[in-house]
């Protein structure tokens, strides 16, 4: 029952972000056709390229064109090059969803195992070096960290190139070889943020009654935590991790950048200075779609972690 | 916690130990959060140099170098003014977007938390829907539409903001709605409207005071990143973010014109979250200083 509620949920979502995204577009200043044609054509030029374009017709009318056809698939066509826009969004996502993939894992590894450790050394030197280097870590934009690293690791050390990506089929330890710098970049920032929160959440854990019935028992206080406390801690840290991952995205749009990587960001960036709005529009709907996505599984994912959820 | 100790929820031991802790916090946050505010203030006044004026004959010039403390871009434009000057548009981003944010966010949460039932559903629902568009994502919608500029990036992060405030406040002001005060001023026929302003929301404020400050620094970051990527502020306004675009052809030459701008950035933000820590501390001790 639950499920179906929380899918309803998701689906009125993305109905909603659909509106949103197509609604900023139509509603606001600016006609795509003057756009295309340049402000020095003739109004009956840009009359018909209205028509063409289906622009003349009530808003209501274009948007429920747009979202049956995006639901089935079907983006549109770009106006600057007239090329189906599904495509490349799919073409765009194998370098956005990796990056971000591989931005995630690096995340946890660095941010579970110090978060941890703060937690496990409360109050202690440990502890107070961990909260410096994370309160350093959010202080640093990801797009700044991926600058450094480039002047540092490629053009100083040449460990790893500055730009481009060859492609997956092109050369696959290449591909990979062009995502580490940006993920190390986005993952530094990252980690600063679900360092303190796993940190506080294993501290709120260690608080428990159950921990403390453990710890009767004879575990000593790693032991409690390893055996009950982190599955409990992980709900919260589960949470933002899932709030996380908007950013994460949005993240790689700018680091994507930095590294001149062929991802979404790239896309929609060109696709803002070719005033392509069918293309930016696809876009960002995709992106938010994928917000939506993870959110929905996040939250269907605590029930298999906390068997106390299933019952309501 | 224990059942036997219901009223003592922070635990007490070792007072004047976090005290000095918490106050290193607020003291070196207020401290950088003034100085960036009296950098933005002088650069009204004075800069060492025109910040827009380019010289052809002084391009690229390294740390010192003829009277640049910071040495000049590519344009033979002075590195420090540049830098003084953009604190002004992070301080103006920062300021209007968070204004936007609350202006909206506290109604919004207020509303939800005094009506509760359908209608804290639908400002819920909404607004986690807001909340799936990251800044950036938004900003790149607006700027596709209108045009490129620090208005623009003002409004899709003020935008952006609004579910984090709406949900801090619904949180925060659901308890406060169960108090015995606000029973009070009911049975003396007060609205909701007039319990909110008048009892939820000075109860409320630390909370949002705390919020607030950390809304500004994501700003000033969102604000960075957006000039980075062209869609923010426009040249020739100064700008963080702008710098470390312009750098980025030239980081290979010299990485300085881009460490700089990237410095300004973190030690504000740096500054901002210390505050938003040592100001949590002060007003409710209660509360943990570990989440962000």
């Amino acid at each position: 029952m639950y499920v179906i509620r929380r899918i309803g949920v998701f689906l009125f979502s993305l109905i909603l972000a659909s509106m949103l995204v197509f609604g900023v577009m139509s509603i606001l200043p600016g006609d795509p056709a003057i756009v295309i044609l340049g402000t020095r054509a003739t109004p009956e030029a840009v009359e018909s390229l209205r028509q063409e374009l289906g622009l003349d017709r009530p808003i209501p009318v274009q948007y429920a064109d747009w979202f049956s056809d995006a639901i089935r698939g079907d983006l549109g066509e770009s106006v600057f090059t007239g090329k189906a826009i599904a495509p490349q969004v799919v073409d765009r996502l194998k370098v956005t969803v990796p990056l971000a993939v591989f931005a995630l894992t690096l995340t946890m590894l660095i941010s579970f195992p110090l978060g941890v450790f703060a937690a496990s050394r409360h109050r202690q030197a440990g502890d107070a070096v961990v909260s410096v280097v994370s309160q350093l870590g959010l202080a640093v934009p990801a797009f700044w960290a991926g600058l450094m690293l480039v002047t540092l690791f490629a053009v100083r050390l040449r460990w790893f190139p500055a730009s481009g990506f060859p492609g997956w089929g092109e050369s696959f330890f290449g591909s990979v070889e062009a995502l580490i710098l940006p993920a190390i970049a986005l993952a530094i920032v990252q980690s600063a943020i679900i360092t303190r929160y796993v940190r506080s959440a294993v501290l709120e854990t260690l608080r428990e009654e159950y921990i403390r019935t453990a710890r009767s028992k004879g575990l000593t206080q790693s032991q409690a935590l390893w055996r009950h406390g982190l599955r409990n801690a992980s709900i919260p840290v589960l949470t933002i991790l899932g709030l996380q991952f908007g950013a994460l995205l949005a993240g790689t749009v700018v680091i994507e950048s930095v590294f001149v990587l062929p991802g979404l960001g790239k896309m929609l960036l060109d696709g803002i200075s070719r005033r392509d709005l069918p293309l930016v529009q696809g876009g960002a709907f995709v992106i938010v779609g994928i917000i939506l996505l993870i959110n929905l599984a996040v939250d269907l994912t605590y029930r298999l972690l906390d068997p106390r959820l299933r019952s309501h | 916690m224990s059942m036997q100790e219901p009223l003592l929820i922070h635990e007490p031991p070792k007072p004047e130990q976090r005290g000095r802790w918490r106050r290193l916090n607020f003291v070196v946050g207020l401290s950088i959060v003034l100085g960036v505010v009296a950098t933005a203030l002088v650069s009204f006044l004075w800069t060492p140099f025109d910040p827009e004026l380019v010289a052809a004959d002084k391009r690229l010039l390294g740390m010192g170098e003829r009277g640049h403390p910071l040495g000049t871009d590519q344009f033979g434009r002075d590195l420090l003014s540049q830098i003084m000057v953009g604190s002004q548009t992070a301080l103006f981003v920062g300021i209007l977007a968070v204004t936007i944010s609350i202006l909206i966010g506290i109604p919004l949460g207020g509303l939800a938390a005094a009506r509760r039932g359908w209608v804290e559903d639908v400002v819920m629902r909404f607004s986690d829907v807001i909340y799936a568009f990251p800044p950036v994502l938004l900003a790149i919608l607006l700027v596709a539409a209108v045009s490129p500029g620090t208005a623009s990036a003002m409004v899709a992060i003020g935008i952006a903001y609004i579910p984090i405030v709406a949900r801090v406040t619904r949180g925060a002001s659901l308890s406060i709605f169960e108090r015995d005060f606000v029973a009070a001023a009911r049975t003396y026929g007060r609205g909701k409207t007039f319990i909110f302003i008048r009892h939820v929301l000075p109860n409320i404020a630390s909370v949002l005071i705390v919020q607030m400050t950390i809304l500004f620094s994501l700003a000033i970051l969102a604000e960075a990143a957006l000039s980075f990527l062209g869609i923010g502020t426009q040249p020739p306004t100064p700008s963080w973010g702008r710098s470390l675009r312009d750098a980025q052809t030239f980081v290979q030459i010299t990485p300085r014109l881009a460490i700089w701008p990237g410095f300004a950035i973190a030690l504000t933000v740096l500054g901002f979250n210390l505050l938003g820590d040592g100001v949590r501390d002060a007003l409710d001790p209660r509360l943990e200083s570990s989440r962000s």
